[in-house]
This record gives C-alpha cells, sequence and structure tokens, in this order.
C-alpha cells in the first residue's frame, strides 16, 4: 500500500493544508464554526430572519444550507470521498440527492395538502 | 496484497477482476450499505417532515422542550446540551480519521491510540443521549389531555406568562386510588402507571388560583403558543381526560402525539447506530492491538469502519438540525 495521496485544498483551492493530519484539523475548525453559527441562531432567532421566503422561513433555510454544507466536509473531507474516483462520487451523491429530494417533495407537499384539508374542512379536530 | 490476478494481465473489461471506481470491495460495499441506511434515516426524517406540515401550526417548540443542561438545575438552557453532543460527536469523527491517517502510515499505536478516542467519544455521545431520553421523558411541568386529544399546558399569569409546573400549584387531596397492578386483584389485569395528582386535584386548584390560565398547541405568526384567556382556560380545563406528566409512546406533555413518537424512534435508531458504532469500533481496536492489520500490511478495515462511523455523525448533523434548530 503507501498510495494514498490526498486532495489536500479545500474552499476550490482557496486554502491548501501541508498535510493530511493538518487538513483534518482545518476541517474541524470550519465544522465548529458552522455549528456555532446554527447554535447561535437558533437562540437568538433574530427577528429579520423570521420572514418567510418560499414558504419557510428564513433561519430554515440558513440551517438548511449550513446542514448541507456541514455534511459535504464530512462526506468530502472525513469520508475522503474527494479523494475517491469521479464514478463512485456521482453513484453515491447523485443516487442520494434525486431520491431524497423526490421523496421530501412528494411527502411534504402531500403533509402541507392534509394540514389544508383539516383546516378547511367542516370536521373539528380542537372539540 | 496478493490477489490472483495483477492489474496489468487484464486485457479486456469482461474478463473481471477490473475497478472501475478505484475502491477496494470492502470499501465499496460500505459505500452500498451507507447509501441504503441514509434512505431509511431519509426516510424517518421526511416522515417527521410529513406530520410536522400537516400540523404546522401546533407543533410543539423544541426550544422549550430540551432546555436542560448538567448541573444547571431549573436553568432555562436550550440547545447548548445538543450542541455540545454535537461538538462530541464531530470531535470523534476527528479522531477516527486520525486514526485512519495513522493507519495509512503503518503506525498502530497511534491507531490505537486514536481508536480509543473515538470509542470514549462514541460512548460519551450515547450516554448524553440517555440523559436527554430521561429528561424527556421524566418531563418537567405536565400538562392536561383534552377529550379531543389536545394537550394543555399551564401558565403563571403573574409571573410573566412563564409557565407552571402542576407540582408548583397543585393542592394534593388525600385519596386511596391506587395502581392496579397484575399481582393484585383480579389476575391479568393491570393499568398504567397513575399521574402524580388526579385530574379532579388539578383542576380543583387551577380554579382556586386565578392567576392561572392554559396555552393551547396552536402557535401565532410568530412562532410562539397561544395563550388562552381565564374563562377559555376553565373551559378548556373542564373538558380534560387526562393528567400527562413526560413522555411515553403513548401521550406526551410537550404537545402533537406524533412527536414523542417520532423523537424516541429517530434518535433511538441513530442511538443504536452509534451503539452498534462503539461496539464495531472497540472490535477493529482489539484487532489493531493484536497486530492483526500489521501482519495484513495496511489498515483498510480502519478506514471501512471509519466511513461508518462517520456516516453516523453525518445523520446526526441532519437530526441536529430537523429536530432541534428548524
Amino acid at each position: 500500500m503507501g498510495q494514498h495521496e490526498h486532495k489536500l485544498e479545500i474552499f476550490r483551492g482557496l486554502i491548501k493544508f501541508k498535510s493530511n493530519v493538518q487538513k483534518i484539523w482545518g476541517v474541524l475548525i470550519f465544522l465548529s464554526i458552522v455549528t456555532a453559527i446554527e447554535v447561535v441562531l437558533g437562540i437568538v432567532k433574530p427577528e429579520i430572519l423570521m420572514n418567510s421566503f418560499l414558504n419557510l422561513k428564513l433561519i430554515n433555510w440558513i440551517f438548511l444550507i449550513l446542514t448541507i454544507v456541514k455534511a459535504y466536509y464530512i462526506t468530502w473531507d472525513f469520508m475522503h470521498m474527494r479523494d475517491e474516483s469521479f464514478a463512485l462520487q456521482a453513484s453515491v451523491v447523485i443516487t442520494l440527492i434525486f431520491l431524497i429530494a423526490y421523496l421530501a417533495f412528494i411527502l411534504l407537499v402531500e403533509g402541507n395538502y392534509i394540514y389544508d384539508v383539516m383546516y378547511e374542512g367542516f370536521v373539528s379536530w380542537n372539540f | 496484497m496478493s490477489s490472483t490476478i495483477s492489474s496489468a494481465e487484464i486485457q479486456n473489461d469482461w474478463d473481471g477482476g477490473g475497478k472501475p471506481l478505484k475502491a477496494s470491495y470492502g470499501k465499496l460495499m460500505m459505500w452500498f450499505f451507507i447509501v441504503s441506511d441514509a434512505l431509511t434515516f431519509s426516510g424517518f426524517l421526511v416522515a417527521y417532515g410529513f406530520s410536522r406540515f400537516k400540523n404546522i401550526d401546533s407543533w410543539p417548540i423544541a426550544d422549550e422542550v430540551f432546555t436542560h443542561f448538567p448541573f444547571l438545575h431549573g436553568v432555562d438552557a436550550p440547545m447548548y446540551y445538543v450542541a455540545l453532543m454535537t461538538f462530541i460527536l464531530i470531535f470523534s469523527s476527528v479522531t477516527m480519521v486520525l486514526a485512519v491517517d495513522a493507519g495509512h502510515n503503518n503506525n498502530k499505536n497511534k491507531v490505537a491510540f486514536y481508536m480509543l478516542l473515538t470509542i470514549v467519544g462514541g460512548a460519551v455521545f450515547v450516554g448524553s443521549q440517555a440523559w436527554e431520553w430521561a429528561n424527556f421523558i421524566r418531563g418537567e411541568y405536565g400538562a392536561i389531555e383534552t377529550k379531543g386529544g389536545q394537550i394543555i399546558q399551564f401558565v403563571d399569569t403573574s409571573n410573566d406568562n412563564k409557565r407552571i409546573a402542576i407540582k408548583d400549584f397543585v393542592v394534593s387531596v388525600p385519596k386511596e386510588r391506587e395502581q392496579h397492578q397484575g399481582s393484585n386483584g383480579l389476575w391479568y389485569r393491570d393499568e398504567a402507571s397513575l399521574p402524580t395528582f388526579t385530574l379532579e386535584e388539578v383542576s380543583n386548584s387551577f380554579l382556586a388560583n386565578p392567576a392561572l390560565v392554559v396555552r393551547s398547541e396552536k402557535i401565532d405568526e410568530k412562532g410562539k403558543k397561544i395563550i388562552l384567556s381565564r374563562e377559555e382556560s376553565i373551559e378548556k380545563v373542564s373538558q380534560g381526560v387526562y393528567v400527562v406528566e413526560g413522555a411515553n409512546l403513548i401521550r406526551n406533555e410537550y404537545g402533537n402525539r406524533l412527536f414523542a413518537d417520532f423523537f424516541f424512534f429517530i434518535t433511538g435508531f441513530h442511538g443504536f447506530h452509534v451503539f452498534s458504532g462503539v461496539i464495531i469500533n472497540l472490535i477493529i481496536f482489539i484487532n489493531v492491538l493484536l497486530g492483526t492489520y500489521e501482519k495484513r500490511g495496511h489498515y483498510e478495515m480502519v478506514e471501512k469502519v471509519g466511513l461508518y462511523w462517520h456516516f453516523v455523525d453525518l445523520v446526526w448533523v441532519f437530526v441536529f438540525t430537523f429536530f432541534y434548530l428548524v
């Protein structure tokens, strides 16, 4: 063995680490900052982020995007997906993104519809 | 490594032995497993989203449910504890990837050391989750379930509309009602454990204290639970059928029944993954100590179990977002 070459740059080459160990610590710092931002936002809940955009509060959009960012760096650097072939990356990521997005879309739309039915229907659910 | 055929001998793609994805068999199978497990978890989380969208105006507010922190008794500390748990899990992910890196350098002692740290981190996480569950099951305030299956919670208007626990205002009346267990009375007949206070005690104490009102499950536009007036509150309390303390799989004092079910199911399933990850890590750790992988010449097993461990961390990132943040 011994031919374990790692791609050492993150942020599209903005930061390039000297060794794999250094990259691991760098990614940890980045993930910690992202988590800290999430926690602070979750506690403070700034008024301005409570407005809705596309049926979802801005703050929830931020949480969602930051979560996906975290997932990307865990997969790419901790699970070494960055060093795998494009075929492997694509077969894992595209499959999951497609299936999960489809599942989420279909069930959330359905949930929203059932809410409307219960809200506008003539049956009282709170008696 | 000894394989039956070296890649240089392959003439034809159809002869077998080629590696189009340039990854070993074991790692590929781990990736297959992770993809399928990710779909299982997304099924759970999406089902949670479905139920939440269905009850979008009455879902419990996570900040009011998870407010405990060890040694800070009675302090309202939303989020801090789960944030800590998240850091613990991310950190154990880091020690895992450091173990994998040490494995690439065939450094047995370092692999063993980092594996040990990972196991400790995982065990601390599982323990933290048990503590979280214990608090969730015990509950803090107590509530009443009405005949419509809604949870109403008590609020003290003389104390800045803060919530008040049932045990803080209910005056207990001497009573003789005992839990019916299978060991006494009729054979094979028993009932669930009784709440600390009877419905009658709670509603009488409520009527006797004019400062108390209740709040319903409904949420206003600002995401706060709607507090009812005293008259509406009396009306609601008179419809009560059950005193709810803490949470179980049937009802919980936080609100919608599905909330506790999903909490138990999703964090439980994740906790089980962490637990099995700890066990697998332990097995690999013992193998590292025994020198199994040193003899084998490579530490790919550490890499494979590492993939699983990172996946568990990855799932927690999503559970954290959808259960505690959003």
